[in-house]
């Protein structure tokens, strides 16, 4: 009989309740006395010089309350890149200024040059169109391919940085000469050139801000969609507008999904609030789709030639890539960890190949930012090496399933260190990938093909076996990669007077269902029902410092940071329990939501612990305060390590080149479970987004850097008949040993491990096809260019 | 300005509209009722999904004037009459059909229009009709399955149960 409540059960969340009847309260839902409507005005090109910008005639029509431009923001500081990455040659990378609006040049189009400001929404969006109409920008070349940015010093996507270079780094590049010896000596090299694919995230719930200043304190608030609403806080105040941290609230209320995209500070959130101060009323800001498409921080975007090295019989003894990495126009706050850290350090896989070399050029271009999406360098370095893998399978006529198991790390050398810098602490990937397997019947495929046949369609079986790094992450590990923020997260259990509790935590939910399942925590540690406990986050007035939620982070830092709050709840209420039961502390024990004395049938419970706490009548004052409210701190001493095994099945239409999914098991590794319902979901929303990725997401940059893409009728997002039912599993754990839930986290595993089993599939279905000429087809792998791979 | 009259989840209502005014922006900024979102600029997202006379319609994509005297029906008008979720609301939630919850109220709407033209849905006629309704975090999976199993068929076959 399965729980039903506590951790493991899978509790219906109560956060649907709201968002099922119409009650949720989104950043664009909420109204405030006396707002006012703010609109961007966006580069319509990719790379220009602002010649003049004349606002008189904007400012003058109906309702317009204030314009602004880049002169206006000039002075401010600059949205800083939050990691520090170093040259190959030691020298620091090239961090050009991203200004709050553009002054100077606009480097992209979308990129926001000036903002209106106008009693209504209607009169800001007519004066926008004016101030565009009254602005003069002299068009240079676009730099829109990466090859091309580093060649040519002379057309500059900023003027102080000659080949449009970020930096140039090697992972590690001590085992750089060791590596190319390796490859001169090798038995077997397979080589491949592949694309991944820029994705553009698209929250179903697009980027909102109100700004709002409060003279008689000089206080003041933003509502934001934010998934780390101190990140933001602290961006903003420290880093961009100089205002005093605590002289700023951050409230990212409900938040329409995230995957990234909204980690990030954006110029607007800085408009609206000096734009709030200046008016003093409230400013408000939401996107349109097309200006998110233009504005959000888009993913992923590399370019990758990867070489492995191997003997006859598929035993890795090398892997060797060079990337180009699009940043776009502007560094975004993690977006030089993304195609280093997030991606270098995974290179080894779930692998024990012993010499591993990245090297990654990161570029400028006059494309929208790019940062990490849901997976964040991950997905890149997986792809990389599950399809090479399989590409020297069939070189070498090997089974892709044994390969892998040969080359696996095995559960006796744990804790393994890679060549590429981490120490993975536990798993079992033969187990995973056997429970890939069986659930996804590969003893049963040949079955199929043959029916698959008949029908005149090429059935393929893909395979991925993945890794990610992620519970992001040790303080001191990132310091030392570079980072310059700490990662540690943050919770508070405020145990009220009448025993219900309130948890203040450091991570957001925009989506992961937190106020369930940190409750169901709560609750079993504490020995009380769910709906005592409620969860607060998304306030930085009410909540700790912490830094919110992304890289798989929630429950493996943040929860816990709660549990290990309850720790201290619980240790400080055996002194009160001691005390009323005149007994020694040490001879307290808590269970079940009641304090004991050993060998006596003497308890207090919980409530009466916590009644005492706050009206200390019998309680000892001279050692104790009164109060049952505690915060804890957590910073992870390593990253967490999930992993599984991906296999999918597709049919390919040969006639058309049409790829349809038949099947998509997932047998993962995510550690210990506190709600099976909300993992199945976190699992099936990234194999959603992989099969996007891998079939149909193309972000579309035409020459002159116009996105070609820019609408839900250009760029295909995954819909309810592009996709099947996923088949799920997760019943091969290997508790992390480092925290005490021992969870690994569960949020982008899907994103990471499905696109190159999608892909696999694909080419495994044209040779079985007898069409072998085709060694590989870039994402997304469309019918045109399948059917190209196929005629070609 | 022009007033504009019409039934919204049973209740008559009116306000001053202009021409452009979508009716989505009438019923978010004029009637509060703000369960109903706007994800997209090119109908294409769903978010919006209301039913105007009991069909599905896109409210991103109508004018508020053009459904003078007709009845709306929202996602705040979709619970029982004593306020516990419908029987559509209540199988999103046992399946845990929704996570952000921004799509929902479109996805919802769609769906009921779905089941109101056709009881028993195969797996293929539901993704099918959920076309026009972006979701970004579920994958889809267990929307159709919500779907399925509200129309009263059994899902405990479908995979991941």
């Amino acid at each position: 009989m399965p729980k039903d409540h506590g951790i493991g059960a899978s509790m219906k969340r109560r956060e649907d309740v709201r968002f099922l009847t119409g009650r949720g309260q989104y950043t664009d839902d909420v109204s405030l006395h006396g707002q006012t409507h703010a609109v961007m005005v966006r580069s319509t090109v990719a790379h220009g010089r602002i010649r003049s910008i004349d606002t008189s005639a904007a400012a003058a029509m109906p309702g317009v309350l204030a314009v602004f431009t880049g002169e206006d923001f000039k002075d401010m500081g600059g949205n800083p890149a939050g990691w520090l990455i170093n040259s190959r040659d030691g020298t620091p990378m090239r961090e050009p200024k991203r200004p709050v609006l553009a002054h100077g040049k606009v480097r992209h189009v979308g990129d926001a040059y000036a903002a209106v400001v106008a009693e209504t929404y209607a009169q800001a969006r007519d004066a926008a169109e004016q101030l565009a109409a009254d602005t003069e920008i002299e068009e240079l070349p676009a730099i829109v391919d990466m090859a091309a940015a580093v060649a040519d010093s002379s057309n500059r996507v900023h003027d102080e940085i000659p080949d449009n270079l970020c930096f140039d780094w090697g992972w590690i590049e001590d085992n750089r000469a060791k590596v190319d010896e390796v490859f001169k000596s090798a038995p077997h090299v397979t080589t491949l050139e592949l694309v991944n694919n820029r994705l553009i995230p698209n929250a179903m719930e697009p980027r909102a801000s109100i700004g709002e200043y409060f003279p008689g304190t000089g206080d003041y608030r933003l509502t934001t969609t934010s998934q780390n609403p101190h990140l933001h806080r602290l961006l903003i105040a420290a880093f961009v507008m100089g205002i005093p941290e605590n002289k700023l609230t951050v409230v990212a209320p409900d938040v329409g999904g995230g995957f990234g995209s909204k980690i990030y500070h954006y110029g607007e959130e800085a408009v609206v609030l000096a734009a709030a101060k200046k008016l003093g009323r409230p400013v408000r800001w939401t996107a349109e789709r097309s200006e998110s498409f233009i504005s959000d921080a888009h993913g992923r975007d590399h370019v990758t030639k990867i070489e492995l090295a191997c003997e006859k019989d598929g035993t890795f003894l090398a892997f060797r890539t060079a990337t180009l990495a699009n940043v776009g126009a502007y560094l975004s706050n993690f977006s030089t960890a993304t195609p280093t850290f997030l991606h270098g350090t995974l290179m080894a896989g779930p692998y024990k190949v012993p010499n591993i070399y990245v090297n990654v050029k990161t570029v400028f271009t006059n494309t929208v930012p790019v940062d990490a999406y849901r997976g964040a360098g991950r997905p890149e370095a997986t792809f990389s090496l599950e399809r090479i893998i399989d590409k020297m399978c069939r070189e070498l006529n090997l089974d892709p399933f044994e390969v892998r198991r040969k080359n696996f790390i095995t559960p006796d050398m744990f804790p393994y260190t890679t060549p590429v810098g981490l120490a993975y602490d536990t798993g079992n990937y033969g187990a995973t990938l056997d429970k890939a397997m069986e659930i996804g019947d590969v003893a049963g495929f040949e079955k199929r093909r043959a029916e698959s046949a008949k029908k005149g369609r090429l059935r393929g079986m893909g395979l991925s076996t993945w890794i990610e790094a992620c519970g992001i992450a040790p303080s001191h590990l990132v310091g030392v990669l570079g980072s310059r923020v700490g990662l540690y997260d943050a919770a508070t259990v405020r145990v009220n007077a009448t025993g219900n509790i309130s948890v203040m935590t450091g991570a957001h939910s925009h989506g992961q269902s937190h106020e369930t399942v940190f409750a169901q925590i709560v609750a079993e540690k504490l020995g009380v029902p769910e709906s005592a406990v409620e969860i607060v986050h998304g306030d930085t007035s009410k909540i700790p410092f912490g830094m919110g939620s992304y890289g798989s982070r929630s429950l493996a830092v943040c929860g816990v940071a709660v549990t290990k709050a309850i720790d201290k709840i619980v240790a400080k209420g055996k002194k009160i329990a001691a005390h009323m039961l005149e007994a020694a502390e040490e001879d307290i024990s808590f269970a079940d939501g009641k304090f004991s004395v050993a060998g006596t049938d003497k308890a207090k419970t919980f409530g009466e612990i916590a009644f005492s706490a706050y009206v200390p009548h019998n309680y000892p004052l001279e050692t104790l305060e009164p109060g049952l409210e505690e915060t804890a701190f957590y910073d992870p001493a390593n990253f967490t390590f999930p992993a599984g095994a991906y296999i999918c099945e597709v049919e390919v239409d040969p006639e058309t080149g049409k790829v349809d999914i038949c099947s998509f098991a997932c047998a993962d590794d995510f550690g210990n479970i506190m709600n099976p319902m909300v993992v199945d979901g976190q699992v099936h929303g990234g194999v959603g987004q992989g099969i996007g990725q891998a079939l149909l997401e193309n972000t579309s940059y035409d020459e002159n850097g116009q996105l070609l893409t820019g609408s839900y009728m250009d760029y295909a997002m995954p819909r309810a008949s592009d996709v099947p039912f996923y088949t799920v599993d997760y019943s091969c754990q290997t508790p992390c040993t480092h925290n005490p839930l021992g969870v690994k986290g569960c949020g982008e595993a899907g994103a990471i491990g499905s696109p190159p089993a999608v892909v696999n599939a694909v080419i495994d279905a044209l040779h079985r096809g007898g069409l072998t000429h085709v060694k590989h087809i870039d994402m997304p792998v469309s019918p045109s260019r399948v059917w190209s791979a196929i005629n070609g | 300005m022009t007033k504009v009259t019409m039934t919204v989840n049973g209740k008559a209502v009116s306000g001053e509209v202009e021409g452009r005014t979508l009716l989505v922006q009438f019923l978010r900024e004029g009637l509060g009722l703000t369960g109903t979102h706007v994800g997209c600029d090119t109908s294409q997202c769903g978010a919006c999904v209301v039913h105007v006379d009991g069909k599905a319609v896109k409210s991103c994509t109508v004018f508020a004037l053009d459904v003078e005297g007709a009845s709306v029906r929202t996602i705040e008008g979709m619970a029982n009459a004593d306020g516990s979720l419908g029987t559509l609301q209540q199988a999103f939630q046992d399946h845990h059909g929704l996570q952000c919850g921004f799509c929902t109220p479109g996805m919802v709407m769609t769906s009921a229009a779905l089941l109101a033209e056709n009881p028993k849905p195969t797996e293929a006629e539901v993704r099918d009709y959920l076309e026009g309704n972006i979701c970004r975090c579920t994958g889809y999976h267990n929307i159709v399955k919500a779907v399925l199993a509200a129309s009263g068929q059994d899902v405990s076959a479908v995979a991941a149960e």
